[in-house]
This record gives C-alpha cells, sequence and structure tokens, in this order.
C-alpha cells in the first residue's frame, strides 16, 4: 500500500459529523463550543462562524465522536452555559479538495421579495456551480439594500454566465461578473 | 538538471528569510536551470523563489506568459504587464501603487487559495544572470506574482496577507 492509499485509508475509518450550533450572539460563543469539544476529545475540521442578525451560528466538521448522541453529550457544557440550539449530521470528510472558484459574482440592489431566488435561479441555469456565497442587508431600516456575493465554477464558460444574467439588469439589479485568475506562485 | 523538492507548509524553512547572492558562478547557472525546470513541472506555477526549494538566496522566476497566451486563447482581457520570463537575482521594490485584490496559490501551500491585497503597479530593480541591472515596470497579474515571490524571500506567504470576502464586498460595493 502506498503512502497516499494508507492516509486514504486512515481518514476513511475517521467518522466527522457536521455540527449546527446556533444561539444569541454573546462574548465567549465561540470559546465554550470550541473548549467543549476539545475536552470530550473532538477535532475541529472546516468550520463557518458568523452572525447573523441577533443570532450567532456556527457549522463545523467534527471528529472523534463515534455518534450523533456522542457528540451531542460532548457539547452539553457550551449547550447549557450558552443556549444554544442543536443538530448533529453524519458526514464523509472530503478535506483537501479544494474547488478553485473561476468567476466572482456581485450583486445588489433595493431589497425586494424575490431578489436571492430570481439571480440565483438565472445562475443556475445557465451552469454556474456555487462554491461560496454570502449576503448582507445594507443601507437603512427605510431603504434596505440587498448585496449578495458569490463565489463560483462557471462550467459553462463566463459568456453564457453573462448573457443570462442580462435580463436581470432591467429588473433594478446591479451586477458584476469578474472573471477570478488565480495567480500560484 | 533535476525537479527539485518543493518545501510545503509547516516547514519552518519557509519562514526564513534569504540572503543576497554574491556569487555569479556556475553553480548559480546550475541552481537557475533546475529552477526553471521545477517551476515548469509544477500545476499552474507561474513563479517561483529559490526558498521554495530549500536554498536561501534571494532568486525569484516569474513568467505570466501562459496565463497571457488563456486569456488571448478565450478572448480575455490579461489585466497584467507581461515581459516573459524573467530570472531576478536580489531584486528590490523601487516604486509601488495603487491597491487591487486578486486570488493567489502557492506550490508551498497545496489546496488553499484566498484573496490578497497588492499594489497594482510596481517597478523592480535586479540583476540577471550576467550581472546587469534591470529596471522593470510590472502591472497587475505580472505584478502580484512579482511580489508573491519577493515575499518568499522574506520569509512571508500569502497566508500572511489574507482579506477575508467579506471585507472584499465592503470595498467592492462602498467604495
Amino acid at each position: 500500500m502506498d503512502k497516499n492509499h494508507q492516509s486514504e485509508a486512515v481518514q476513511s475509518e475517521v467518522v466527522w459529523h457536521l455540527l449546527t450550533v446556533v444561539g444569541e450572539d454573546r462574548p465567549g460563543i465561540v470559546a465554550g463550543v470550541t473548549a467543549s469539544l476539545y475536552e470530550g476529545g473532538c477535532n475541529l475540521g472546516e468550520t463557518s462562524m458568523l452572525r447573523l442578525g441577533g443570532l450567532f451560528t456556527i457549522m463545523m466538521m467534527v471528529s472523534g465522536a463515534q455518534s450523533n448522541e456522542a457528540l451531542e453529550a460532548v457539547i452539553q457544557p457550551a449547550v447549557k452555559k450558552f443556549n444554544l440550539r442543536v443538530h448533529v449530521d453524519k458526514t464523509e470528510a472530503r478535506l483537501h479538495d479544494h474547488k478553485i472558484p473561476n468567476v466572482q459574482i456581485t450583486i445588489y440592489g433595493a431589497d425586494r421579495a424575490g431578489i436571492v431566488a430570481e439571480t440565483v435561479a438565472a445562475l443556475s441555469d445557465s451552469g454556474l456551480d456555487i462554491l461560496d456565497l454570502n449576503s448582507d442587508v445594507a443601507g437603512s431600516v427605510e431603504k434596505p439594500v440587498y448585496i449578495l456575493m458569490i463565489d463560483g465554477d462557471a462550467t459553462q464558460g463566463l459568456d453564457h454566465l453573462k448573457e443570462s444574467l442580462a435580463s436581470l439588469e432591467n429588473k433594478g439589479i446591479e451586477i458584476s461578473l469578474t472573471p477570478l485568475e488565480t495567480m500560484v506562485g | 538538471m533535476a525537479v527539485l523538492d518543493i518545501l510545503t507548509y509547516p516547514d519552518a524553512r519557509l519562514k526564513q528569510p534569504s540572503l543576497p547572492v554574491d556569487s555569479f558562478d556556475k553553480n548559480l547557472t546550475n541552481f537557475i536551470h533546475d529552477l526553471e525546470q521545477t517551476m515548469d513541472a509544477g500545476p499552474g506555477g507561474v513563479g517561483i523563489a529559490a526558498p521554495q526549494v530549500n536554498k536561501f538566496l534571494r532568486i525569484i522566476i516569474v513568467d505570466v506568459s501562459p496565463m497571457a497566451n488563456m486569456a488571448k486563447t478565450k478572448k480575455r482581457r490579461f489585466k497584467s504587464s507581461n515581459h516573459g520570463r524573467l530570472i531576478l537575482i536580489n531584486p528590490e521594490i523601487t516604486s509601488a501603487s495603487g491597491a487591487e485584490v486578486a486570488r493567489e496559490g502557492c506550490l508551498s501551500v497545496p489546496d488553499y487559495t484566498a484573496n490578497v491585497e497588492r499594489p497594482g503597479v510596481i517597478t523592480i530593480r535586479a540583476k540577471t544572470v550576467n550581472q546587469e541591472i534591470k529596471n522593470i515596470e510590472c502591472k497587475g497579474f505580472e505584478a502580484r506574482a512579482m511580489l508573491h515571490e519577493i515575499d518568499h524571500l522574506d520569509g512571508k506567504l500569502f497566508l500572511d496577507r489574507i482579506i477575508s470576502t467579506r471585507e472584499l464586498f465592503r470595498r467592492k460595493v462602498y467604495n
């Protein structure tokens, strides 16, 4: 067995979970959650942690717990301290396999119903594989502005993507599409 | 001639500053041939610095022409100067202006790319293998490659300069 196969075999034996944690944003949540996991013998993989409105949201790949119930037990000290809601899914690791985006799309406009659904449907129909999407509501209470930023893989080429977005520009949405050339040195 | 092994992070040697070259001899030209071969063997690399192959001397190679050719094929504008293959010894940045954000990866940091802010226009003074002094103005992608490689000479990686997508977002929309 060569080195690569060995490490694949070792990786496949590790049980990974996707742990989702949500709670009111309070100082110390991240420290509390990660301390509970570390003290419970768990390790972290890739994670996303961010404040959405008044909530703090955490999604993390966790290894080291053998079952959903075991992981829920490990996280209990933080759950009690910060009054968190928890959801656990079993997952495959698939680490060390990042896709590199070749396009970045920024979309913004006055907030209204359907802005995300319409734009994402047009992008998806023209072959965009979304790798990372985040959006914000900016502006003021009276005049909210929706801002959407996407890193993706244009599987059918950029021209195709541009054409499909042209129809949206008449609807008061500003769209900029930037090809991403990744410099590897 | 040989393809050399590339050091990958967390190897601490990548954080070590490199020393100026003072002997322009046969050893230097032999090493530069190997460094070129190593860069050409790598997947999609447009630059390489000597410390990436465990040689702590101030030597870099940058060649963005493959990217320029690819842009031409795809009829896309290549936002960059293109001086072809540049083999630069003891390079110094003599001026830098503007700020651009773009994505970078590194042969020494596999499976990760991120946004990095760099000056958009720079001038570099460096020696060639024949000890001639060159002053070169680079823009865009080529300037980025040059700065990324010079960073290696100072023990810096693009990981030291990452900016978050959300930060980029604010600059794009509000500036």
